[in-house]
């Protein structure tokens, strides 16, 4: 949880993305955050859940247990209006944050920052 | 946090382990899931099992933090926190020993009260179905001849026995009085608390013997005599050793040999909330135990308190209606003759109602329930007081681990879970605090008690704690934790990631606004501080008003004997010659001055009043007078001046003219002039005698008849050797100056040495004027305990600031010593800004005070609430507790060394 906010809850914003396209489950939304970033980011799977957790208390998503493709029962989560709306000021928050980044960072090289 | 997430945390708090299960169930599928999918690339099942785990993370940290976004530590957490809290009260005693002790004090004097309250307030009668006991008593008063009895709504016998016999209203009925009865043993003889009670009286309350039998109704019936008597639990274990054989032993009781015929079990101390029981009879044996005077045929003795059970659904409006339709048939077959012939009409339209009474009759409850409350509310404030230090102190303690908790803040840790931590933290002092607060409860409760018995009257108050204060204590010790805890915890964990970065040096970030708070409270306990030191002056001084009003008579070594001549069963008109006779004999008791008969003494809280007017006038131009039965020498003995006219004299017989004295009082109301002397005066007809004329012989100064409190009434006393109807019992005043103990055993010498059948009692009047004023002498005191108290939680909050507030500014002070300020200097201005929070939190006490102080106005006496005396008393008071408490860290910040202060920075 530590290292997630300390990259400013990008992964908040990573789930909310991927709840735009429909419900899912917690490992679908893992492997979603997989195959869009094609494999860049290693999500730890176990660090997803307390973001679930503080997300739908926040309002943004809900959830409701449900049947997996497998007939395995999972819960999925859906996105709210809340939720969309904070999607799109984190995006663009997030953009901002990019922008200021790469503009310090243009002279150097790309790296990692704690 | 947004707002969302506390409110859904809340919501979580109250349906945790099922977001527990949920949660368990939820990672295992993901588990399960990736398994599938790892199976499914052709992975070998051991390997698609421990690469799902990989990706996974660590299971339980994830589950662990997942749990920490709904707001719940887990128990193993918590126990963590106690054991850390426990640890931190081992590591600093000082802290934890003035905590502790601030908490006990606190809670202890809240618990007190609160437990007195409940017991007589609260708690219902220790009978079966409580809820539908019921109290009858007449409508109205106005009307009604004859005695009193007792304090409490009372029938007299004929009534009682129609509405036994005739009721349909109630489904069960009972009736009883309290009474003492003598009891002998050996040639010693004491009275017990005794109770008449009627045949079903135990059957309807539901009590059950523990050995023996309880009375039935076939115990209660006309000519019982003295038959038999049940004894209370407490009464059996103590006199009778809880002997299991003591059924059919023999108790002498008013020289009555009777035998015990049960025991009643332990949970049943009578009727009365304030007194408990030794013996009961039956009401049918009142004219046995007691030779003069048959009540049980007397329709103006008014001495049975009659109780009925409501029917099951039945509503005490119901019951009401139904006593009014009974009453007219009651009262006409209850109309005895002794009824005075002028108040028969009003006797035939009486009417009778009931109220509820689920707690029994208390006078106990009825004078100290309202002096109670508001002593609870003082001892709230002291609470408050209480906390505010506690804050203050977890304020320090906050500050010394500022570094740590922004460390953790910074690494992730959220508020919540270390305000959460910091609570539990002080739950090992909450916890301490509470249970010696508990134990002091009960010890302040039994020096309660014991502050309101008077001599001769024992008071019995159940203090066993009950739910209701066990659960009182657990609410304040937790609300006080609240308060005390969740403010520093807050400001402790509120600063901003950067703040903490920076919180290097304990002088800096941070610090300030924390230092602000502290004042803040310290402010505030003054300013309350200032309230319970008011009130404790308004109630201190009025006490003292009420001791030092002149009453118009002498207190000082006057002692009241009761002497018994009921045992020599004398005829009514011998009585008067004995009476004249054993006075005689204390007379001549060496070492006593003066002695009198008198029939009320003063301020006993007894009273006779009769209308009374001018011979020859309308009965309606008269208005109602006190009325006192005096003999020869009571003046003299008490000390009150005759302003005219003569004493009573061995002149005054039965068949002379008819002489009363007065007072100034009645003679201003009677409006004949200065010298009332020669006047004759008709008094209105009394249950004993006809309507009468009187002429005033004397008068003499006023004083108080009932109570401290009233203005001077108008009295008029009349002669004993001229009374109609004497009593066996001579009250008598006794002025001497010997020791009471040499005193009482002369005179007992002198009396029942020479009639054995005297029974003699003595009294100290001094003392008895003080009982009169117990509930006074409650607040007085209480509230003075409060004051103290506050003042000094408000002492050791304002050092503890001051103290900081030295330490935080050494480095000033050096270099300011440096520059030339002399120690008067360092020393006057610490003292100048404590005076200044002083004079802070004064102003702002004054408008509560000012409130609070009306609220008390009606128990004051001879002292206004807004008294400015009072006020500037207490305000200086709390300004010199203040500069005491700030000059020992000011004398240290004068012996600041700026050398040694300015090498330290």
């Amino acid at each position: 949880m530590d290292r997630i906010e300390l990259v400013f809850g990008s992964l908040d914003m990573l789930i909310l993305r991927t709840l735009r396209w429909g419900a899912t489950h917690g490992h679908g939304i893992a492997k979603s955050i997989e195959r869009m970033s094609e494999d860049t980011l290693k999500v730890e799977h176990g660090s997803l859940y307390p973001a679930l957790q503080r997300l739908q208390q926040e309002g943004w998503i809900t959830a409701e247990w449900g049947v997996s493709k497998n007939n395995q029962r999972a819960k999925y989560y859906r996105l709210t209006a809340l939720g969309r709306r904070q999607l799109v000021s984190e995006t663009s928050r997030w953009e901002r944050f990019v922008r200021a980044v790469t503009g310090v960072l243009r002279p150097a090289e790309s790296e990692e920052s704690q | 946090m947004s707002w969302r997430r506390h409110l859904a945390k809340l919501v979580a708090l109250f349906r945790r382990p099922k977001t527990v299960d949920e949660l368990q169930e939820e990672i295992l599928v993901h588990l399960q899931m990736e398994e599938q999918e790892n199976l499914e690339s052709g992975m070998s099942p051991a390997e698609a099992r421990y690469a799902a785990l990989r990706r996974f993370g660590n299971v339980a940290l994830a589950e662990d933090r997942s749990r920490e976004m709904w707001g719940w530590n887990g128990a193993e957490t918590l126990w963590q926190d106690i054991r850390f809290g426990l640890r931190q009260l081992k590591r600093s005693p000082g802290f934890t020993a003035v905590a502790v002790l601030t908490l006990a004090l606190g809670i202890g004097a809240n618990t007190a009260i609160f437990q007195l309250l409940d017991a007589v307030r609260l708690r219902s009668l220790p009978v079966s179905n409580p809820s539908e006991l019921t109290v009858v008593r007449l409508a109205d008063l106005p009307g009604r001849r004859g005695s009193q009895e007792t304090v409490y709504p009372a029938l007299n016998n004929p009534l009682w026995e129609y509405i036994r016999d005739h009721q349909s209203v109630f489904s069960e009925v009972l009736a009883w009085s309290p009474t003492n009865l003598g009891i002998t043993e050996g040639d010693h003889e004491r009275l017990l608390q005794g109770l008449w009670v009627s045949g079903d009286f135990f059957k309807v309350l539901g009590v059950q013997p523990v050995i023996g039998r309880l009375f039935s109704s076939a115990d209660d019936q006309p000519g019982c005599g003295a038959s038999g008597v049940v004894v209370s639990y407490a009464f059996w274990q103590s006199q009778l050793a809880g002997d299991p054989h003591a059924i059919g032993r023999t108790l002498t009781i008013g020289r009555h040999p009777v035998p015990i015929v049960g025991v009643t079990h332990a949970g049943f101390t009578g009727p009365e909330i304030g007194h408990s029981f030794d013996v009961a009879v039956p009401i049918c044996s009142q004219s046995a135990y007691w030779r003069d005077g048959n009540w049980l045929n007397s329709s103006t003795d008014w001495w049975l308190t009659v109780m009925g059970r409501l029917k099951t659904g039945d509503s005490l409006s119901m019951a009401n209606a139904g006593l009014k339709s009974l009453s007219s048939a009651a009262f006409e077959a209850s109309l005895r003759q002794d009824y005075p012939t002028e108040n028969i009409r009003d006797y035939l339209h009486f009417e009778l109602a009931a109220d509820s009474a689920p707690g029994g009759v208390s006078w106990l409850r009825d004078t100290y329930e309202n002096p109670l409350w508001m002593l609870l509310g003082l001892a709230a404030v002291v609470l408050l007081i209480a906390c505010a230090n506690l804050a203050n102190l977890m304020l320090a303690r906050g500050s010394a681990r500022v570094q740590e908790l922004a460390l953790r803040l910074s690494l992730g840790a959220s508020q919540r879970r270390l305000i959460w931590q910091l609570l539990w933290e002080s739950f090992p002092l909450i916890l301490l605090g509470g249970a010696s607060g508990l134990l002091l409860a009960g010890a302040l409760g039994n020096a309660l008690v014991a502050l309101l018995s008077r001599q001769g009257d024992s008071l019995f108050v159940n203090l066993h704690p009950d739910w209701r204060v066990l659960g009182f204590t657990a609410l304040l010790a937790a609300l006080t934790t609240l308060l005390f805890g969740l403010v520093p915890a807050f400001r402790a964990t509120s600063l901003a990631p950067s703040e903490a970065m920076n919180a290097g040096s304990p002088r800096i970030g941070g610090m300030h606004e924390s230092n602000g708070l502290r004042r803040m409270l310290v402010v505030t306990q003054v300013a309350l501080s200032l309230v319970l030191v008011t009130g404790a002056v308004l109630f201190a001084q009025s006490l003292a008003n009420l001791r030092t009003v002149d009453t118009g008579f002498r207190e000082d070594s006057i002692v009241i004997a009761w002497l018994d001549l009921s045992q020599l069963r004398l005829p009514v008109a011998r009585r008067l010659i004995a009476r004249k006779e054993t006075l005689d004999l204390v007379r001549y008791v060496p070492g006593v001055e003066a002695a009198s008969e008198v029939g009320i003494v003063p301020l006993s809280g007894g009273s006779i009043d009769n209308r009374v007017w001018a011979e020859g006038e309308d009965r309606q131009s008269g208005s109602d007078s006190n009325f006192n039965w005096i003999g020869e020498g009571y003046f003299k003995t008490l000390g009150t001046p005759f302003l005219a006219g003569r004493d009573f004299s061995e002149q005054d017989s039965p068949n002379s003219p008819k002489v009363a004295i007065v007072n100034e009082e009645f003679a201003r109301r009677l409006g004949k002039g200065v010298n009332p002397v020669g006047w004759r005066i008709r008094r209105e007809a009394t249950p004993h005698e006809p309507e009468t004329v009187f002429e005033i012989v004397g008068m003499v100064k006023n004083s108080k008849y009932r109570d401290l409190r009233e203005k001077f009434a108008p009295i008029v006393y009349l002669c004993v050797s001229q009374d109609q109807n004497p009593n066996p019992i001579e009250q008598v005043v006794i002025q001497s100056s010997l020791p009471l103990p040499i005193l009482t055993s002369r005179i007992k010498q002198a009396v029942v040495g020479k009639r054995l059948d005297i029974d003699v009692e003595f009294r100290v009047f001094k003392t008895q004027i003080q009982e009169s004023l117990l509930p006074e002498r409650l607040m007085a005191v209480l509230s003075g305990f409060f004051g103290i108290l506050a003042a000094l939680l408000t002492a050791v909050g304002l050092y503890g600031v001051i103290s900081f507030l030295v330490a935080r500014r050494t480095h000033e002070i050096g270099i300011r010593m440096a520059l030339g300020a002399g120690k008067r200097q360092v020393l006057s201005s610490v003292l100048r800004e404590t005076l200044m929070l002083t004079v802070l939190g004064i102003g702002t006490g004054l408008p509560i005070t000012f409130i609070v102080a009306r609220l008390i106005a009606s128990m004051l006496f001879g002292i206004k609430p807004s008294d400015p005396v009072a006020l500037l008393f207490a305000a200086f008071a709390l300004c010199g507790v203040s500069l005491a408490a700030a000059y020992i860290p000011a004398r240290r910040a004068a012996k600041v060394d700026p050398m040694v202060a300015l090498r330290y920075e």
